[in-house]
């Protein structure tokens, strides 16, 4: 049987000229990506004036010069980070972009191609999050939101003294700030990697648009 | 040693233009996006007068004002217990241990300026001969690294009624026998935990925390806690301090 049929309009173009990424998302993401360079290479300055563990941070990946000048980055990042943040996250509840694209899971389509989706744990550039992705994104998101409550105890122990209770003080707090940037730098370094290697997914974080075809669905013609 | 060099077949840089352009603009483009734009952010550290520099003061005065707005003045800093005092209690300053000075205590006359009614010197009895109260709490440094000490004194408020302080004022400053600032807000002055401190961590001979007079305050970091304090002002124009002119921020609250 010829599957040469007349093409329907291609849907790999349509595809392929869709958005993947809403405006909303694409400029909160740039916003962060600036905020969080900011709040890390200042937060390593900070740490290197009394570190915690035997360990200091090469002063060439530091921002601000000197301690009072990297406070002043962090401090100022700090409304960045926590704005972008807020708008973020109140636009993925409000429209529902966590719901569809972080959360739903559907197990019988998950299911249904197992090939496809061993695939598309590593492959990026379908135009959806795929299983990796959405595990990593919502930990990133916690991440981000422990590093702020964290942040906030160690700013504030007297004022937010809940926060610091809960927190179990303002050097247990710091001790949380630190890890929980650790894992925000290890997402950082998977995350970075790997949009570097699969091609057109930096791009299509500014356009918006699947530059590359999506992989052949099964079923494709010999 | 004097062989002329070969002549070489004439070339002319001109001839590379070209090529040499799209290296230098593809060098341009890489250095920009990575090591050129982080150099040219950390060179922005509150010394200079661009425009990054600009904002940042910009931004550590809101900072202040956010701050200011938060500050509870009832919310008193966390207390512990004599066994959880930390020893021995970390020396700090801007110059190292051995340059701490040494005050004569008989000699030591507190001054007070600005706007105070009772500008009268103070001489350590007479601090003495006010009420006197305890207290431990946490020091936290703006360095990341906190102690927690045991401070003895006078409530700073008692103090400032006492000699007819302008409690309406902004600021109260501190200047140091070893020539240092600080300045604070009036709502933290006039907070319960505030001290006018005349006990210290360490043995009692031992001066480098302050002796003979030191401003305790849990409720900032511990830059904004004055050791050795020689004049206590009132004051509405903002006095600045050591390091906040130099860039660490002024509120500093905890």
């Amino acid at each position: 049987m010829t599957t040469k049929a007349s093409p329907p309009p291609s849907s790999d173009t349509k595809q392929a000229g869709k958005i993947i990424h809403p405006l909303f998302v694409r400029i909160t993401h740039w916003i962060n990506a600036l905020a969080v360079f900011i709040m890390l290479m200042s937060g390593l300055k900070i740490y290197n004036a009394s570190p915690i563990y035997p360990l200091q941070f090469p002063p060439d990946i530091t921002l601000g010069g000197w301690l009072a000048g990297a406070l002043a980055w962090h401090f100022a990042g700090m409304w960045l980070l926590a704005i972008n943040g807020v708008a973020y996250l109140l636009y993925g509840i409000v429209t529902g972009h966590f719901w569809r694209s972080l959360i739903r899971f559907q197990p019988i389509a998950a299911y249904r191609n197992i090939r496809l989706e061993l695939k598309r744990l590593i492959l990026h550039g379908t135009g959806e999050y795929n299983p990796v992705q959405r595990v990593l994104y919502i930990a990133v998101i916690w991440i981000v939101i422990l590093l702020v409550f964290s942040g906030l105890t160690m700013w504030k122990p007297v004022q937010f003294s809940s926060l610091a209770n809960f927190f179990g003080g303002y050097d247990q707090a710091r001790k949380i700030h630190f890890f929980a940037m650790l894992g925000l730098a290890f997402f950082i370094l998977i995350h970075v990697s790997i949009s570097l290697a699969v091609k057109g997914t930096i791009e299509s974080m500014f356009t918006g648009r699947l530059a590359q075809k999506p992989p052949k669905k099964n079923g494709a013609p010999k | 040693m004097s062989a002329q060099p070969p002549v070489k077949p004439k070339i002319s840089l001109k001839d590379f233009r070209p090529q040499i352009e799209r290296i230098e603009r593809r060098l341009f483009l890489k250095q920009g996006l990575s090591l050129g734009a982080l150099s040219m952010l950390s060179g922005c550290t509150l010394k200079d007068d661009d425009a990054v520099d600009k904002l940042l003061w910009a931004m550590s005065r809101w900072n202040d004002r956010v701050q200011a707005a938060i500050f509870d003045p009832a919310k008193l800093a966390r207390t512990y217990t004599e066994a959880e005092v930390t020893e021995p209690f970390p020396f700090n300053a801007y110059y190292e241990e051995p340059m701490a000075p040494v005050i004569y205590g008989p000699d030591y006359r507190l001054e007070l300026s600005g706007l105070i009614s009772d500008k009268r010197q103070w001489r350590i009895e007479d601090l003495r001969a006010l009420p006197q109260t305890t207290q431990i709490t946490q020091h936290i440094c703006v360095e990341g690294w906190s102690a927690i000490g045991k401070w003895g004194g006078t409530v700073f408020k008692t103090f400032l009624e006492r000699v007819g302080a302008d409690l309406t004022a902004k600021y109260v400053g501190f200047k140091c026998a070893d020539k240092y600032s600080t300045s604070i807000d009036m709502p933290t002055a006039l907070h319960p935990q505030t001290l006018l401190t005349l006990d210290f961590p360490g043995k009692p001979d031992d001066t480098k925390y302050g002796y003979p007079v030191k401003v305790r305050i849990p409720t900032k970091l511990g830059f904004k806690n004055p050791k050795f304090v020689t004049e206590i002002f009132v004051t509405n124009d903002y006095p600045g301090g050591y390091w906040e002119n130099q860039g660490y921020n002024w509120f500093s609250g905890s």
